[in-house]
């Protein structure tokens, strides 16, 4: 093809000239093209280029979230620090019942269930699917998310069935004296 | 002494095409890689983040290859 140009008497150096999309010679193309000529391989080829800058670019950026996400974990791997708080005594709640605190204060509701005697758990009351409060179902061993039927283990939190894929942050307890105290909170019971 | 093949405008086209394809798809699992790995480090799994962190950095470094090579061609 080049050589036929050549022939043709079109340009000699198609690095630098000019060629026209139907690679005729320019003194054969219309009056607006000799006038402003465009070189259709070249703005192909320039627009192809710049496409593959951005794009490693956007590699680039790709590569920065990833080590973002491990500088994130290194930082914040270890449960919130947080003063010991009292929320509630172990009378008020009998063996399966459950009610809801906010901890630290203007937190997220948080959900305490007494699963024995002298057990408790308590959890972040938000479905981690889309944020619907979850109810204690004791007698089964779980927590019960009734918007689209997500199931967490009661003792660890963990997602057992339905839509959700993590599990619920975790309320640290500690019971002295008869007082079921709030001392931390693991953001995700692994 | 060597002598550099230089490429006119029209072989470079093909060139600049087939590598577009190859840092396209390199982006894409990139972008996966992101997304499987936020979604198990939010899940409490944390296995993978600095394999898939490495790993990811290993297809910048080939995408960065791939540009040096256009710029090499462009010289």
């Amino acid at each position: 093809m080049m050589q036929s140009q050549r022939e043709a008497g079109g340009p000699q150096d198609l690095d630098h000239g000019t060629v026209p999309p139907d690679g005729r010679p320019l003194a054969d193309q219309p009056k607006w093209r000799q006038d402003f000529p465009i070189d259709v391989a070249q703005d192909e080829y320039v627009s192809r280029r710049e496409l593959v800058k951005f794009i490693v670019l956007t590699s680039a950026a790709l590569t920065v979230g990833q080590f973002w996400i491990v500088l994130k974990r290194s930082f914040s791997g270890q449960p919130a620090r947080l003063a010991g708080e009292r929320i509630a005594s172990v009378d008020e709640l009998s063996v399966g019942g459950a009610r809801t605190f906010t901890y630290p204060e203007g937190s997220t509701p948080r959900l305490l269930v007494r699963t024995g005697a002298t057990t408790f758990v308590a959890y972040d009351q938000q479905c981690t699917h889309l944020l619907c409060p979850v109810v204690p179902a004791v007698e089964l061993g779980r927590l019960h998310c009734p918007c689209h039927h997500g199931w967490f283990d009661l003792h660890t939190g963990q997602p057992l069935e339905g839509p959700p894929q993590r599990p619920l942050p975790k309320v640290l307890l500690e019971v002295r004296e008869g007082i079921v105290y709030a001392t931390g909170v693991e953001e995700s019971a692994t | 002494m060597t002598r550099r093949l230089r490429l006119v405008r029209a072989q470079r086209l093909p060139i600049v095409n087939a590598m577009l394809a190859f840092v396209v798809l390199i982006v894409i699992l990139q972008l996966w890689l992101l997304t499987a790995t936020l979604n198990a480090s939010l899940g409490g799994d944390d296995s993978t983040v600095i394999p898939a962190a490495f790993g990811s950095l290993a297809c910048l470094g080939l995408n960065a290859g791939l540009l040096w090579f256009l710029f090499r061609l462009e010289s």
